[in-house]
C-alpha cells in the first residue's frame, strides 16, 4: 500500500507453526538470529544460518515469491557492496579494469557480505510477515517491560506504535482528500522538477498537519474519557502465553547458536585480512 | 465528604465556566447553570453554536471543572480529585467525531481500552466487551478493524467502549453531527434502547431538532444559560422563542401548527408523524 517492494510491516495472514508462536519468542528469537548472523565469518557458519533460516520459512507457510520480492529493494545496495568488496580488497587478483583490481578474497568477502543481507532481510521480514501489529505491540511492551526500571516508556512506546497503526490508514486518506481538494484549486502535484514538487507539497502538508494535531487533542481528550491514565495499574484483554513450540524453537534457536559459535572458533575466517 | 450525599442522578448548582488563559480575554461559555438529571432519564440538550452545550457536557464527566459552582455525579463532586476516575467510569462520554476517539486496530480491542484502563481482569474483560457489542448490536464486527466501518456502526464501537465500563449514565457530545441520516438513526435508536432497556441515563447534544423527539426532557441552551425546558411537546409549543434562538421546530410540527391555524381541529403540538398520521385518521373518521 505505501510502497511497492517493501514487505517488512505487512502482515501475511495464514495459519502456521510460525504464526502461531508467542510474538515475544519470535521477536527473541529474531534479535539472536541477527547477532549470530554477524558472528558468522566462514562456509560452516552461513549453512547453518541459512539452513536455519529456509526452515524457519518453511514452518511459516509464506511463498517464497514473496519473500524474494521484498528483496527488490536492497539489490542496489547489494551489488554496490558486492563491487566495493571485490575491487577494493588487496588480495590475488583475478582480472582487471584500469586502475581496478578485482581479487579473489575481495570476492569472498563480497559474496558473504550479500549473503549476510539477504538471509537478514528473509528472516526479519519474516517476523512482521507472521506477526501481527496487534501481537507486536504486545510483544514488545512485554520485553521492553523489565527495562522501564532503567527508564524505558515500555508501554508509552507500545500505545505510540497501536495509535500510529490506528491512525496511518485514517491519515492516509485525509491526504487523499486534501490533495483532491488542492487539484481542484488547480493545485498541481506532478509536473516540475526536484524542488517545484517538493514546494507544492506544502499546500498538503500543512493542512494534513493541523489536521492532525487536532485529531491529537481529540484522541487525548477521548482517551482520558474513558479512564486511561498511563500503564500503571493497567490490565490487558488479551494475555500472552508461551507454549511447548515458543520453548521448542526457542531451544533450537539456541542450539543454532551454538553451533555457528562452534564453526566460528573451530575454523576461523576464510579470509584472514579484513575488508579495507 | 462520602458518595452517598445525593443518592443518584447528576446535578449541576450555578456552574460558571470562562475559557480563555488570560483574564482580560476570557470567553464565558457557562454562566450559571442549575440542573438536575434524574437516573435513568433521556435528556436532550439543545442550542446555537457556541450555547455551551458542548461545555456543559464536558462538566458532567469532570473532563472540565466549574469555575464557580458544583457538579456532582452520582453524589461525587467532579472537584475532587478521588473520584474523578469513578465518574469518568459512570458517566462515560461519545464524541463528535467517530475517527478521533477509537484507540486501537481492532474492534473489540477498542472496546477493553475502557475496562483495561480500570485494571479488570483479563477474562472479566472479555464478557464486558462481549456483551457491551451485543447490546449496539456490533457483536459480528469484534475483529474487524475500526477504519472499515461506516459512520455510525463507529459511533456504535464508541459507545459499545463506554458500556464496557458499566456506566449509569452516557453523555453524547453532538455524536450524529457527521453522520448520514441512516447513521444518526442507528445511532438513536441504539442510544433509545441502552435508555429503554438498561435504564441509563442519556444526555444527547445535538442541533437536530428531530433527536429532540427521543426525549424525556429538552433542554434549549443559549449564551451558557438554560433557557427552556420541558418535554419535546412543551419546547416546542414555545416556537416563538426558539426561532429567536434560530432553532427550527422539526417538519412535521410546523405542518401540524400551519394546519391548525389554517383552522383545521388538530392538535398544534404535534410533532411525531405517526401522532399526525392518527390524528387525521381521526379526523377523517368523523367526516
Amino acid at each position: 500500500m505505501i510502497s511497492g517492494g517493501i514487505i517488512v510491516g505487512q502482515y501475511y495472514p495464514v495459519s502456521s507453526f510460525v504464526h502461531s508462536m508467542d510474538p515475544r519468542a519470535k521477536i527473541l528469537i529474531s534479535m539472536i538470529f541477527m547477532i549470530v548472523l554477524f558472528l558468522g565469518n566462514n562456509f560452516y557458519s552461513f549453512a547453518v544460518t541459512g539452513i536455519f533460516a529456509v526452515l524457519a520459512v518453511t514452518l511459516s507457510k509464506i511463498p517464497w515469491r514473496v519473500l524474494i520480492r521484498g528483496l527488490r529493494p536492497i539489490v542496489f545496495i547489494m551489488s554496490f557492496t558486492i563491487l566495493l568488496h571485490l575491487f577494493l580488497t588487496p588480495g590475488e587478483a583475478i582480472f582487471q579494469i584500469g586502475p581496478l583490481n578485482a581479487t579473489w578474497p575481495g570476492l569472498i568477502q563480497g559474496l558473504f557480505i550479500g549473503l549476510r543481507l539477504i538471509i537478514l532481510i528473509i528472516f526479519t521480514s519474516l517476523l512482521t510477515l507472521t506477526t501481527s501489529p496487534i501481537e507486536l505491540t504486545d510483544g514488545l511492551e512485554d520485553i521492553l517491560k523489565p527495562f522501564s526500571v532503567i527508564g524505558v516508556p515500555a508501554h508509552e512506546i507500545a500505545m505510540m506504535m497501536t495509535i500510529a497503526l490506528r491512525f496511518i490508514p485514517t491519515l492516509l486518506e485525509e491526504a487523499d482528500r486534501i490533495m483532491k481538494a488542492q487539484m481542484a484549486r488547480g493545485a498541481d502535484f506532478e509536473s516540475g522538477n526536484m524542488v517545484q514538487r517538493a514546494k507544492s507539497l506544502v499546500p498538503l502538508l500543512v493542512p494534513l498537519f493541523v489536521s492532525a494535531f487536532r485529531r491529537a487533542d481529540e484522541l487525548a481528550m477521548a482517551m482520558e474519557a474513558r479512564c486511561y491514565r498511563g500503564g500503571e495499574g493497567r490490565t490487558r484483554m488479551r494475555q500472552l502465553s508461551f507454549s511447548a513450540k515458543d520453548y521448542y524453537a526457542l531451544g533450537f534457536t539456541i542450539v543454532m547458536s551454538a553451533l555457528v559459535v562452534y564453526t566460528r572458533i573451530r575454523f576461523g575466517p576464510v579470509i584472514p585480512k579484513g575488508p579495507v | 465528604m462520602t458518595p452517598v450525599d445525593k443518592p443518584c442522578g447528576l446535578e449541576a448548582k450555578g456552574v460558571f465556566f470562562r475559557y480563555g488563559v488570560d483574564e482580560s480575554d476570557k470567553v464565558l461559555a457557562l454562566a450559571g447553570v442549575d440542573l438536575e438529571i434524574s437516573q435513568g432519564e433521556f435528556v436532550v440538550v439543545l442550542g446555537p453554536n457556541g450555547s455551551g452545550k458542548s461545555t456543559l457536557a464536558k462538566h458532567l464527566n469532570a473532563l472540565l471543572l466549574p469555575d464557580e459552582g458544583d457538579v456532582w455525579v452520582l453524589g461525587m463532586n467532579t472537584k475532587e480529585p478521588e473520584f474523578t476516575w469513578e465518574i469518568r467510569r459512570s458517566a462515560g462520554m461519545v464524541f463528535q467525531n467517530p475517527d478521533n476517539q477509537l484507540v486501537a486496530t481492532v474492534v473489540e480491542e477498542d472496546v477493553a481500552f475502557g475496562p483495561e484502563n480500570l485494571g479488570v481482569e483479563p477474562p472479566e474483560i472479555r464478557k464486558l466487551v462481549a456483551g457491551a457489542l451485543e447490546a449496539v448490536g456490533m457483536g459480528a464486527f469484534r475483529r474487524h478493524s475500526p477504519h472499515h466501518l461506516s459512520g455510525g456502526q463507529k459511533q456504535r464501537v464508541a459507545i459499545a467502549g463506554i458500556l464496557a465500563m458499566k456506566p449509569k449514565c452516557i453523555i453524547l457530545d453532538e455524536p450524529t453531527a457527521m453522520l448520514d441520516p441512516s447513521g444518526r438513526e442507528e445511532v438513536m435508536k441504539t442510544v433509545k434502547q441502552l435508555n429503554e432497556e438498561m435504564g441509563i441515563t442519556v444526555i444527547h447534544i445535538t442541533h437536530f431538532m428531530d433527536e429532540a423527539l427521543y426525549a424525556d426532557r429538552v433542554i434549549v441552551m443559549d449564551k451558557g444559560e438554560i433557557a427552556i425546558v420541558g418535554t419535546p411537546r412543551e419546547v416546542f409549543s414555545q416556537w416563538q422563542d426558539m426561532a429567536q434562538l434560530g432553532l427550527e421546530v422539526p417538519p412535521v410540527g410546523q405542518l401540524s401548527r400551519r394546519l391548525w391555524s389554517a383552522g383545521i381541529d388538530i392538535d398544534p403540538g404535534i410533532l411525531t408523524v405517526d401522532e399526525l398520521v392518527d390524528e387525521l385518521c381521526r379526523l377523517k373518521s368523523r367526516i
